[in-house]
């Protein structure tokens, strides 16, 4: 091979190579049932403090991602306020991630529609990036042992939850 | 006079609060249209100034009171990296990783000058080896500059 056609080669191959480099890094995670639970400690909302999955190891917990400017999120809160109310004697927890959001209008959301349950805040869409969500409400079902048993790219309401979450506990998956 | 006196102080203290209170609001350093201009709506991944999604008009409404404030342009793009992220910000900022989107165009094009640089003169040196060639030093075969020599003399060339 003469050195004009290895450049040309090189050339060629820093040019696929950038290519390919952007597209891997284009979009977010893939997850799937079985896979453990993206997790990282996030502020809480609100504040002082940091939480994090890991925290609830043990209990089943339902990930719900959320924002304060999306609408099917404010219709699903009350029912996400109920379940939490009716399951967390049973090892059952709920946490919600506020994504893609300024704080102060997250935390008038949660004026709005209050909840009991651990709410924490993810900056930007990195949250987002790592459930590999696709917009808002999400909702992500962790085993105790932290590996995801379900997830619902969609809001949910009293009857999803009762029939699709609900058995999932009752039946006790297996991670 | 006494009425005159009585007349502008009450003026004043009319007129007074009012000019304090608007002495003491923030100037704007900037503009909303500024700052839309520059950064992104993340979920629309257009400019916030080309966006209207519902998580766009919020970030208008965070934007327009952080410019009534009197935050800075600056100030403002900090504001709006912690709330956002730094996928907000429509031109990357020039540390860490994003430095690279100002390097690899700068490296490609000097790139590009030398390699263009050195076909141009890999061109010409092929150009003085070809037999014939303008600026071709190589003699004549023997014998041959003289029957040339005779030629143009012959025709008056």
């Amino acid at each position: 091979m003469s050195a004009r056609s290895l450049v040309a080669f090189l050339a060629v191959l820093a040019v696929i190579g950038l290519l390919a480099f952007g597209l891997l890094n284009k979009g977010g995670a893939k997850v799937a049932v079985g896979d453990p639970v993206p997790d990282k400690a996030l502020s809480r909302l609100p504040g002082p403090g940091h939480g994090s999955l890991a925290e609830e190891r043990g209990k089943w917990v339902l990930v719900n991602l959320w924002a304060s400017w999306c609408i099917p999120c404010r219709e699903e809160a009350p029912d996400l306020e109920r379940f939490y109310r009716r399951e967390r004697d049973r090892g059952v927890t709920v946490v919600g991630i506020n994504v893609q959001d300024n704080e102060g209008d997250a935390l008038a959301f949660l004026r709005a529609h209050p909840t009991t349950y651990t709410q924490l805040r993810s900056v930007g869409n990195e949250r987002s990036s790592a459930f590999g969500s696709i917009g808002v409400p999400e909702n992500f079902l962790v085993t105790p042992r932290g590996r995801l048993a379900l997830i619902w790219r969609s809001p949910v309401d009293d009857q999803i939850l009762r029939e699709r979450v609900e058995p999932l506990i009752g039946g006790r998956a297996v991670d | 006079m006494l009425l005159l006196v009585a007349l502008v102080g009450a003026a004043l203290a009319f007129v007074g609060p009012s000019a304090a209170v608007a002495s003491a609001a923030p100037q704007p350093q900037t503009t909303v249209t500024a700052i839309e201009g520059e950064v992104m709506c993340p979920i629309c991944g257009t400019l916030l100034e080309l966006s209207d999604s519902p998580q766009a008009r919020r970030e208008k409404v965070f934007v327009a009171k952080l410019v009534a404030a009197g935050r800075s342009k600056a100030e403002i793009e900090d504001a709006l990296v912690a709330q956002y992220g730094p996928e907000v910000l429509a031109v990357p900022r020039g540390s860490g990783f994003d430095l690279t989107a100002y390097l690899v165009p700068i490296v490609a094009l000097l790139a590009a000058i030398v390699a263009l640089a050195l076909a141009v003169a890999r061109w010409r040196r092929d150009g003085r080896d070809t037999p014939g060639a303008a600026g071709s030093e190589r003699p004549l075969p023997d014998g041959d500059a003289e029957r040339l020599d005779a030629d143009i003399a012959r025709y008056d060339l």
